[in-house]
């Protein structure tokens, strides 16, 4: 693995060599290295960031495998992933972890004659279709969650996502809580091993798919649904309610977390509590060390964090991501305060 | 040059030392060169192996013979890549070697000069896209083409056969193995045509005018005056099509439908060992998952060096058949 830590670091190097011959940066770049799901809007706040303050960030989306190597390897400032670190493997390395930007996961649907979000589902009958055990659209299961719809009895065309992604995470870990045969057939990760449907890569792969086939159903993030214009299903959540997915049921979903009280803030989103809650919601996390060699970087690093928490809410809502409520973001950088300091046990973060 | 020599003597051979020199400096230099191409391919084939030892150790043979590729419990088996790799390149070459051969041919024995440039230039252009775009092209012309228009005619025709009807069953989701067939076979086919026209031209003209001269038909002179003439290099051309075959991965990870799956139909999705590993490379967060995954790109290298061991021993035995 060295080998390839090494290989993934070496354009993050050369970025940093190439600054310090070019010398016109006021100070160096924040670098930073993992999940693809959060780029857009940490490329946005990148960007805006750089305007107010000079100081510009250097995010390799590498995939969140990627980004949890390298700041083990600690070739960047900080890591990101879609899926929380356990508690274990964060004291393990003694890093710290964050939730920094929410999104969703949505089941899109191609079904004739029905209008979106005017088809409801719920998490076991989802998990009985992504083990092909559902293969009609009119089976009782779904008619009975749907009374007064018109189902057609077309066959359902179940469509995955083939590259590991926290979506994929999300979906699965979403499907594991809500059935036991899902979770003991298939079970949950970035990439599993789907017992039916074909594989469509990227959310721009899934969405086409559902697109082109009729009778399908696929799973994207949130911002492609509505973007896309696509059909979409209504899911019903933990409290045995009707919800549909958007910027609100996400907040829902952060807001009746317990984040107080989880290590790590390890909380995923799915399956959470509460009436309004979108069943599968997920955050995605920042990663630290806790003693960090570099205290100049490492403050810039968290003061970008911090502007992102007060003032990058707006572009993450145009992105259609879903900021993290203010109460959880005092509690992480409480968090800061406490846990990430230089040599001589300073926190490195001052405010 | 007599002269020369008594007038200047001293001079002449210190030159002739320098030259001596200078060849001696070139030979190494370039045989430097060289031999940084096998300490780079060494280098390569050792930090693959490095990189692949846990998960060869783990699962040993059956890793070869498994069809599970299992993330969550950590269970991988390479049979479900292989077989989609070797299935998807077979298609390929069933394409790509006849169109390529036909296309070829026409350029060097009956077409019209005027069109002669232009047509071998497009053949060329199609070897310069980048294999991205074969794939966006592939998953949003080809395949809802093949889905509504292609599939649903194949499965009602070939697929009511008895034997070959069982490649063309299940339903139409215009991506699968057979897709990602057909777009590598257009990738591999300015390969073989621009090395097989090239071999073609190398073909004597008095050779080929004498058996026209004793009547024979375009496809008598091709068969048995061309193309034994040209077997080392057509078989070269087909093999370097073939290798891009076995390795390419942005096109086929597109329309391939990547499911860990063997499947008897054509029309269902498979993977290949490539689109696994770009598929998957990227959130591999357990050790022994990246070191499956870098296990099958030694695989893919194995397959690979046999398929190119294979090429060379039956091109010598062909070489050795016609010497006797």
């Amino acid at each position: 693995m060295g080998i390839m830590s090494r290989f993934l670091a070496a354009p993050v190097l050369a970025a940093l060599v190439g600054f310090g011959i070019a010398g016109v940066a006021p100070a160096a770049d924040i670098s930073g290295a993992g999940a693809t799901f959060p780029y857009p809007v940490y490329a946005k706040w990148a960007d805006s960031y750089k305007k107010e303050t000079g100081t510009g960030l250097n995010y390799q989306s590498i995939g969140s495998g990627g980004g949890i190597k390298q700041i083990k390897a600690k070739t960047v400032t900080f890591g990101a992933s879609d899926a929380p670190l356990k508690e274990e493997e964060l004291k393990q390395d003694a890093l710290v972890q964050w939730p920094m930007i929410m999104g969703g996961a949505v089941p899109a649907i191609n079904v004739p004659g029905l209008n979106p979000g005017e088809l409801t589902l719920d998490g076991p009958t989802l998990a009985r279709m992504y083990l092909g055990e559902i293969t009609k659209w009119n089976d009782p299961a779904i008619a009975a969650l749907n009374k007064g719809v018109k189902l057609p009895s077309t066959a359902i065309a179940v469509v995955y996502r083939s590259d590991g992604s926290g979506t994929n995470f999300l979906f699965t870990n979403y499907l594991s809580k809500v059935s036991k045969d899902f979770e003991g057939k298939v079970g949950a990760a970035a990439s599993v091993q789907w017992p039916t449907g074909i594989g469509a890569k990227g959310n721009e792969g899934v969405a086409n798919m559902v697109k082109q086939t009729a009778g399908a159903i696929g799973y994207v993030e949130y911002a492609y649904v509505k973007q896309n214009h696509m059909n979409y299903a209504g899911l019903i959540n933990a409290a045995g309610k009707k919800v549909q997915p958007d910027a609100k049921s996400f907040q829902a979903a952060a807001a009746n977390a317990d984040w107080a009280h989880t290590p790590g803030y390890a909380v995923i989103l799915t399956n959470q509590p509460g009436a309004e809650s979108w069943p599968i919601t997920g955050a995605s996390f920042i990663l630290m060390h806790e003693k960090v060699e570099d205290p100049a970087a490492a403050a810039e690093a968290l003061k970008f964090f911090d502007w992102a928490y007060k003032k990058g809410g707006k572009e993450a809502e145009a992105l259609d991501y879903v900021p993290m409520p203010a109460s959880v973001a005092d509690m992480v950088r409480k968090t800061w305060a406490a846990h990430i300091k230089d040599a001589n046990g300073k926190p490195v973060h001052a405010g | 040059m007599a002269d020369l020599i008594i007038a200047e003597p001293a001079a002449t051979l210190s030159r002739a030392g320098r030259y001596q020199r200078q060849d001696r400096y070139f030979q190494w230099l370039t045989g430097g060169f060289a031999l940084f191409v096998l300490l780079l391919l060494g280098g390569i084939v050792l930090s693959i192996l490095d990189g692949a030892w846990p998960a060869l150790r783990q699962f040993g043979f059956g890793f070869l013979v498994t069809e599970t590729w299992n993330p969550v419990t950590e269970k991988f088996g390479a049979l479900a890549p292989i077989f989609g790799t070797l299935v998807t390149s077979i298609i390929a070459m069933l394409v790509g070697v006849p169109l390529g051969f036909g296309i070829a041919l026409f350029l060097t024995e009956r077409c019209p000069p005027v069109l002669k440039r232009p047509l071998g230039i497009a053949v060329e252009l199609l070897a310069g896209i980048p294999s991205i775009i074969y794939g966006i092209w592939g998953l949003f012309v080809l395949a809802p083409f093949l889905q509504h228009h292609v599939q649903p005619f194949l499965i009602d025709t070939l697929g009511e056969l008895p034997w070959i009807g069982a490649l063309f069953q299940g339903p139409p989701y215009g991506i699968g193995v057979l897709t990602a067939g057909l777009i590598l076979g257009i990738m591999v086919l300015p390969f073989i045509t621009a090395i097989t026209r090239d071999v073609f031209d190398t073909v004597p003209p008095l050779l080929r005018e004498s058996a026209y001269g004793l009547g024979c038909t375009t496809w008598e002179v091709v068969w048995n005056v061309v193309l034994p003439y040209t077997r080392a290099g057509v078989v070269g051309g087909i093999m370097l099509g073939l290798g891009r075959a076995l390795g390419e991965t942005m096109a086929v990870t597109f329309v391939i439908g990547n499911a860990h799956r063997i499947s008897g139909s054509l029309l269902a999705p498979g993977t290949t060992i490539s689109a696994a590993i770009a598929n998957e490379f990227t959130e591999a967060t357990g050790d022994l998952y990246t070191s499956s995954l870098i296990a099958l790109g030694l695989l893919l290298f194995v397959i690979t060096f046999g398929v190119l061991t294979a090429a060379r021993l039956m091109l010598r035995h062909l070489e050795r058949r016609r010497g006797a």
